[in-house]
């Protein structure tokens, strides 16, 4: 890929939704920008778990799917 | 001390509730408090992004109060139950987890043979796997010997409220189980939690019996009664059935 492409924002499926980033965003930069309440929490990107010690620099990709957990009411 | 231990945890209560179809958190969190329960179950699932602010299930149920115990509910495949668990343990509340791989969408069966599958990958995985099943003596005897915390065999379908239709089968479970047996699903009334412990299961789950009850706040007390004196008169150790009378009071010194 030439320069003329450098700065394209990267396009991810978050929790079934189409969005963009900067290249370059890590999990713990997507995190940062979402602030979750939830303090329990999971991530997974093309259905592999992402380990919390990889949030700060596991980079997103173009194509990701990004799944965000937590719990909710469940019998 | 009549302690339940599952899990190497050992809890007073015998009662473990589900928090789901509640009005609010606020309603399941004073049900759980009436229950007495010590354990909850929770579903997994995608977080809403738009509404990332509002309160959620965990700020009413402290996980350092209650032992969480996350469900693998609306999973159809092996794959899909693995996956769930596995997000589940990863979000930090444990290792255990509520096994259901559902067979049919109208019934909410037990797919038996793909939850064999998935608790043989979980348990190996190390996972405290709770597999909820028919009341079948063979599946619940192959999900112990292959590793499982306990079995839970349902009493009747999720939220059918028909109680324990098949109280010989769950009885030879419990005759048979070296892990703990807890009835899971279809329980409708407190004397249906009675008859599930009066059977000698270690414990009883249930959901929609409290939350659908027209007062769930009470209901949640029933159940906790209910289980306590099924659980009391197990211990006790009923009299047997006799098909004819036996007089209670003295037969002689009768005035004439």
């Amino acid at each position: 890929m030439g320069p003329a492409l450098y700065g394209l924002r990267v396009q991810i499926t978050l929790n079934g939704e189409s969005h963009e980033v900067d290249p370059g965003t890590t999990i713990a930069v997507l995190l940062d920008a979402l602030q979750l309440r939830q303090l329990r929490f999971a991530i997974e990107i093309n259905q592999e778990i992402v380990r919390r010690d990889q949030y700060p620099v596991r980079e997103l990709k173009t194509g990701d799917r990004v799944e965000v957990i937590s719990f909710v009411g469940g019998g | 001390m009549d302690e339940f231990v599952l899990a190497g945890k050992s809890y007073r209560s015998r009662l473990i509730v589900g928090t789901g179809k509640y009005r609010d958190f606020e309603e399941t969190r004073r049900a759980v408090e009436a229950s007495g329960a010590e354990m909850v179950t929770v579903a997994v699932r995608r977080v809403n992004i738009l509404h990332r602010n509002e309160p959620n299930l965990l700020e009413f149920l402290d996980p350092a109060r209650y032992t969480i115990l996350p469900n693998t509910a609306g999973c159809y495949t092996v794959e899909e139950a693995v996956r769930t668990a596995r997000l589940a343990r990863e979000a930090g509340i444990g290792s255990l987890v509520k096994l259901e791989v559902i067979g049919d969408q109208k019934t909410l069966f037990p797919d038996v043979p793909a939850t064999i599958a998935a608790a043989e990958i979980l348990v190996r995985e190390g996972f405290s796997v709770l597999p909820y099943i028919n009341d079948d003596p063979i599946a619940a005897k192959r999900l112990e010997e292959l590793g499982c915390a306990a079995v839970m065999p349902l009493a009747a379908p999720i939220g059918s409220g028909l109680g324990i239709r098949n109280p010989y089968n769950i009885r030879i479970i419990v005759e048979h189980a070296n892990v703990p047996v807890i009835v899971d699903a279809g329980v409708g009334a407190a004397s249906d939690a009675a008859v599930a412990m009066e059977l000698g299961c270690d414990a009883v789950l249930m959901n929609t019996a409290i939350a659908g009850a027209r007062d769930p706040i009470l209901m949640a007390e029933a159940m906790r009664q209910g289980v306590e004196a099924g659980r009391k008169s197990f211990l006790a150790g009923r009299i047997p059935r006799k098909l004819y009378a036996t007089a209670s009071s003295p037969l002689g010194d009768m005035i004439e």
